[in-house]
């Protein structure tokens, strides 16, 4: 990472820290915000939140690796979350995961080498009456066979 | 891409889905009084809609009775269960019910600030549930004063989960306000106490809270002419699987199972999961059942297999689900979702032997009683319903195999 990165990651932080405030309640509040911008929360993020908030950085780490949806590792511009729960398996998410993976060339649990979109699976999305479900980042998308899922995921750019 | 004002008008049930107006139920509130309000609602016999079914009234007046000056009301929208998705119709369509919820709530306790911890997965809703609050800020419906002359001060934020199932457990999403990894709490002390920051908090469902307006304006003794002695009202349920129609539904408690796979025109039945993931799993001999807290208890999830299905892979399917969200604390959970998981597998590869599942069995059972919370006491429910009830299709060819011997 460069140091101006750094720097203006540093800044953004202090700008969060600044947002939400020093309490420890407002912690996973500002993870969201790093994770939500740069789809993961770099160790150097990690150390700064940590700083600023004065608290040991593995605290920060445990908070990080205990949700499913913050990452240390970097992720897609796009986390594409297919849910695997009963409902959606049984209404084909299957054919629905083969067909994205054929598309994308890459498997669940991988990025593109563009780090355009990254596969995942997830646990119910509460979208089981309308299965197979996934959610692109935060829009859910329901109702899914093979060719509507490939669709979207040729759309977003 | 979810059209609610046309899904809205399809909906109708006795409570819920009956007609309402924003502010009715608060108006009502403030004409009873704490006191009053209690009583109706302890009249009612409404008890929370998440699963564990405590009773409401009694939430409400033991964080009222406390004389802490500052209070929390939380509205627990971390719904996760597996096939539960009432929740999400509930503040996409209904959100005047929630917030007016909310806002009896914390003027029955005395509390001044309420949260609503919405799931990570409902991202998608934030927006609408933030424009919806904004604008009742600007009709002085929330913020400083908000009616004239009752000295009452209340406001609503909404704080996003991050993926972890365990956190709709409630002193498990008290810690994850709090800003902690959502590890589910020793209990006592209950929140009632020591919740948020140590302050006395309420942890309600979003479909309990929704359910107090129409208590408040049409009384407690109304809403008990709806459903059974021991389960009060009406409940919504999640129906999913293997039906003509899917979705949410409002019932009174005590419908059977039959009825609801009529009404949902499931066809070729072979087993109906009640309570989601967590819950038990019954055969056909069993669609006689009751839905309600003295029988087949459930948050509202209502998952519906046919003939086609494999009860088996179904079962692992869960097991996959509670490895993946045991919080790793305590050992029975931690572990043995593990161990469970693994006899399912052998039983599929049709490696193990009846003293081998029997000891899994135990361990389920072992779960149950020594689990620190929710997750762990009910994982080993469909683990042990689904080979008790469907041993003949899971052990089939074994079994006989074994007589023969």
């Amino acid at each position: 990472m460069l140091v101006l990165e750094k720097n203006a990651l540093s800044e953004e932080i202090e700008n969060l820290v600044g947002e939400f405030g020093k309490d420890r309640s407002a912690l996973l509040q500002i993870l969201q915000a790093i994770q939500g911008k740069h789809k993961y929360i770099s160790d150097f993020a990690q150390q700064e939140v940590a700083r600023m908030m004065d608290i040991h950085p593995v605290e920060v780490n445990s908070i990080v690796s205990f949700y499913a949806f913050l990452y240390s590792e970097p992720k897609g511009r796009y986390i594409v979350r297919l849910c695997q729960t009963i409902s959606c398996d049984m209404s084909g998410k299957e054919e629905v995961a083969e067909a994205v993976q054929r598309e994308l060339g890459i498997s669940f649990g991988q990025s593109t080498k563009d780090k355009r979109i990254t596969l995942e699976f997830t646990n119910c999305l509460g979208m089981c009456d309308q299965g197979p479900a996934m959610l692109v980042n935060e829009k859910v998308y329901t109702k899914l066979d093979p060719e509507t899922a490939v669709n979207i995921l040729s759309e977003i750019k | 891409m979810i059209k609610t004002e046309t899904l809205r008008k399809k909906r109708s049930g006795p409570v819920l889905f009956s007609e309402y107006k924003q502010g009715e139920g608060v108006k009502k509130a403030l004409e009873l009084g704490r006191e009053n309000i209690l009583f109706e609602l302890k009249s009612s016999g409404l008890k929370g809609r998440g699963g564990a079914g405590f009773p409401t009234a009694t939430k409400w007046m033991l964080t009222a009775a406390s004389n802490s000056d500052k209070k929390f009301i939380v509205c627990n929208a971390d719904e996760g269960e597996p096939g539960t998705f009432k929740d999400r119709v509930l503040l996409l369509e209904y959100p005047e019910l929630v917030f007016d919820g909310m806002i009896i709530a914390g003027y029955t306790i005395g509390a001044k600030n309420g949260i609503l911890y919405l799931r990570g997965e409902y991202e998608y809703m934030l927006k609408s549930l933030e424009d919806y609050l904004e604008s009742l800020r600007m009709d002085n419906l929330l913020g400083e004063n908000i009616f004239a002359g009752k000295n009452f001060t209340f406001d609503i934020t909404i704080r996003l989960g991050s993926g972890a199932y365990v956190c709709g457990e409630e002193t498990a999403l008290i810690e994850s306000l709090e800003g902690y990894r959502g590890e589910p709490r020793n209990r006592p002390p209950y929140p009632v106490n020591t919740g948020f920051l140590g302050h006395p908090t309420v942890v309600n469902n979003v479909e309990t809270l929704a359910s107090v307006p129409h208590i408040l304006i049409k009384g407690g003794d109304w809403f008990r002419t709806h459903g059974t002695d021991k389960s009060t009202g009406s409940k919504l349920f999640s129906i999913s699987g293997d039906c003509k129609k899917p979705g949410v539904y409002e019932l009174p408690w005590g419908t059977s199972i039959n009825e609801l796979l009529n009404l949902v025109e499931a066809k070729n039945t072979k087993a109906v999961q009640v309570g989601g993931a967590s819950g038990i799993c019954l055969p056909k001999s069993q669609f006689n059942r009751v839905l309600g807290y003295e029988d087949a208890a459930t948050g509202g999830s209502i998952m519906i297999f046919n003939e086609s299905r494999n009860m088996l892979k179904i079962l692992k399917n869960f097991m996959e689900f509670f490895v993946e969200e045991s919080c790793g604390q305590c050992t029975p959970c931690r572990i043995g979702n593990i161990k469970l998981l693994e006899g399912v597998e052998k039983i599929e590869k049709d490696d193990f032997t009846f003293s081998y599942i029997n000891n899994l069995k135990e361990l389920g059972r072992t779960m149950q009683a020594a689990s620190k919370c929710g997750l762990g006491q009910s994982s080993p429910n469909s683990f042990i319903s689904i080979l008790d009830n469907f041993k003949d299709e899971i052990f089939g060819a074994k079994r006989k195999g074994e007589k023969n011997v």
